[in-house]
């Protein structure tokens, strides 16, 4: 072809390009910012000498204890939650071909509450609602997954008509056992529900973080089979993908992901869902690049709503803040999406 | 034997659109599958692009059981360009046809090799889509991009290539050059190609042989001037036709349609030559 005509083209390639390498600085200067922020900001202000100090274990010893013990494990809690739940999301999105889906689609956090709210109805609390919550969230979805199963073959509509099932029976049976349950219990409950940090520590992060930064990896291996489904059942086979071990395996990433954040901080809803929209707004529909942009894009929002969380004079759960501005963010994007003549 | 299918029944749930067909591709030869409405012609694709599972009867590619091959050995030997196309939003050409490579990429390989690109480069120059490398797919016109989708399928390099109704959505102008250049990658590249047609003209016009489908079963099968004649026409498409000699080989000119109930009457006697 004639030269005239590839020069233009190479341009948009390289502009591109640079639009990825600019969100991806962008991305993590905003991290760093919210890290920094995280670690001096709180009722008790750290100057960033003093932090550097705690950090190395040196100085002011009560700044030790806030940093090491309070404001740490919290900060990484919150980066390992968001990166799960911005991954978890994508590889859900991308798997069903659904902007619809999110972390909770396949009946994950019906599942969890409803262990985790029998668990406190019972009067069993604290210590075994991590373990609950996440034999909730994967006990559902692979329950899920069973009734997707149609003569060795996993359709996208049955998974979803079986998320959507599980999700609406458990939820009644939640809402029945919190009926039931004594008033004190409740508000225990519905912190957990609604999604929390508060006085997550490093044995959460110690129980599921390994298993999670697992998981994170080999997420972002999933990328080819996403990119691949995305054109659809049969050219995905005809380019060499099995459906079903495809869609178990991507189902399987994402669910232990979403089963680690659920059990570290509860139902934190908006931050699956959203995130991988804007990642794709950002770097376009390739998933080698939406699945990690992903993981660093719902580590960000959910530090920086953790942040906001607990900034006011009242701190609030992170779930309520993320459904808060997540909502409106996410009509946005739609908005945008339309404007811009994506489908 | 490149392709080949054994006694092979197969369709949706229970019950079997196809059955007990046999034929086998010869290497280098383009065959054709036609056939009328519901005549098991897609679902005969389909079972010989792995995406359904035979319940009786097998298909061998290179010998070997197309479901005991791994999916991704089979996508390095055989391509497939489905009727529809889910069209992938965001990618570009480039990116669609890179995606051809995936069966001989390594799990691990995040970028294409050298000689990937090199694959690729050649799909693109094959399909005359160079110009458009950088275009988004949706904004592609029909033509356009059915002709990136077969880049996509080009990027694979395979041996055979399958194509379940290439022309249907496009026009005139599109429908010859998409088999125009099929022609030449079937001359030149030696690509052995299977396609289902609608169109039984275009397809005795190109294809070396043709597989003339009636209820699930091969009626016969043969090159088109062997195919193409009058009685076999009224007992599989309930059509009278007028068969010609022209300068592209044997064309046909529908006449009259038998009618409606006719086609129910005759439909007791079936006699598959294929077995």
């Amino acid at each position: 072809m004639s030269q005239t005509l590839q020069d233009p083209t190479q341009i948009s390639q390289r502009w591109k390009k640079s639009g990825v390498f600019l969100a991806a600085i962008g991305l993590l200067a905003g991290l760093a910012v919210v890290i920094m922020l995280s670690l001096t900001f709180g009722s008790v202000a750290i100057s960033g000498p003093e932090l550097g100090a705690a950090l190395l274990r040196q100085g002011n010893p009560t700044y030790q204890v806030i940093v090491w013990d309070l404001r740490l494990p919290r900060l990484v809690a919150s980066l390992l939650v968001g990166a799960a739940l911005g991954m978890s999301g994508a590889l859900l999105q991308g798997m069903l071909r659904n902007g619809l889906a999110s972390p909770f689609l396949l009946g994950i956090s019906a599942g969890a509450g409803l262990v985790v709210v029998l668990l406190v109805s019972l009067g069993i609390w604290q210590a075994w609602v991590p373990l609950g919550g996440w034999l909730g969230a994967v006990g559902t979805t692979s329950l899920v997954y069973l009734l997707a199963r149609q003569r060795g073959s996993l359709s996208i509509e049955r998974l979803i008509l079986g998320g959507v099932a599980f999700s609406s029976f458990f939820g009644a049976i939640q809402s029945l056992l919190l009926l039931l349950s004594q008033d004190g219990r409740i508000q225990a409950a519905l912190n957990w529900l609604i999604g929390s940090f508060n006085g997550r520590g490093w044995a959460e992060v110690r129980l599921v973080g390994p298993g999670m930064g697992v998981a994170l990896v080999v997420g972002c291996f999933l990328a080819r089979p996403i990119n691949l489904l995305n054109l659809g059942d049969d050219l995905a086979v005809g380019l060499g993908t099995s459906l079903t071990r495809s869609r178990l395996l991507i189902g399987a990433i994402a669910t232990l992901l979403t089963a680690g954040a659920v059990s570290i901080a509860g139902l934190v809803g908006f931050v699956g869902l959203i995130v991988p929209h804007g990642v794709r707004l950002l770097v376009g529909t390739d998933y080698r690049l939406v699945l990690p942009f992903s993981v660093l894009g719902g580590a960000l929002v959910l530090a920086a709503a953790d942040l906001l969380a607990r900034s006011g004079p009242v701190e609030l759960p992170v779930g309520i803040v993320t459904a808060f501005l997540g909502a409106p963010v996410f009509i946005w994007l739609l908005y945008r999406r339309r404007a811009t003549g994506g489908s | 034997m490149l392709l080949k299918a054994q006694d092979l029944t197969g369709g949706y749930d229970q019950r079997p659109v196809v059955q007990a067909i046999s034929l086998a591709l010869v290497p280098g030869e383009w065959l054709s599958l036609v056939g009328p409405n519901g005549s098991g012609k897609s679902t005969l694709l389909r079972l010989l692009s792995r995406i359904l599972k035979p319940q009786e009867g097998s298909v061998l590619l290179l010998g070997k059981d197309l479901h005991t091959l791994s999916p991704t050995a089979v996508a390095r030997q055989m391509a497939l360009l489905p009727q529809q196309q889910t069209l992938p939003d965001g990618l570009t050409v480039l990116q669609l046809v890179s995606l051809g490579r995936s069966p001989h990429q390594p799990w691990w390989q995040w970028e294409l090799d050298a000689a990937g690109q090199q694959q690729v480069e050649q799909a693109l120059e094959w399909t005359e889509l160079q110009v458009y490398r950088d275009h988004p797919v949706v904004e592609l016109s029909g033509g356009e991009r059915q002709r990136a989708f077969l880049a996509l399928a080009l990027a694979q390099n395979p041996k055979v290539l399958l194509l379940d109704e290439p022309t249907t959505f496009l026009d005139i102008h599109y429908q010859l050059q998409l088999l125009d250049l099929l022609k030449r990658l079937n001359q030149q590249r030696g690509l052995s190609i299977i396609t289902v047609l609608h169109d039984i003209n275009l397809a005795a016009r190109y294809c070396d042989r043709m597989a003339l489908l009636r209820q699930g079963q091969l009626w016969t099968i043969g090159p088109p001037a062997a195919v193409l004649t009058p009685d076999h026409l009224r007992q599989v498409f309930q059509v009278e036709v007028e068969v010609i000699s022209t300068s592209l080989g044997r064309q046909i000119i529908p006449i009259a349609a038998r009618g409606i109930n006719s086609r129910r009457e005759s439909g007791g006697h079936s006699a598959p030559l294929s077995r």
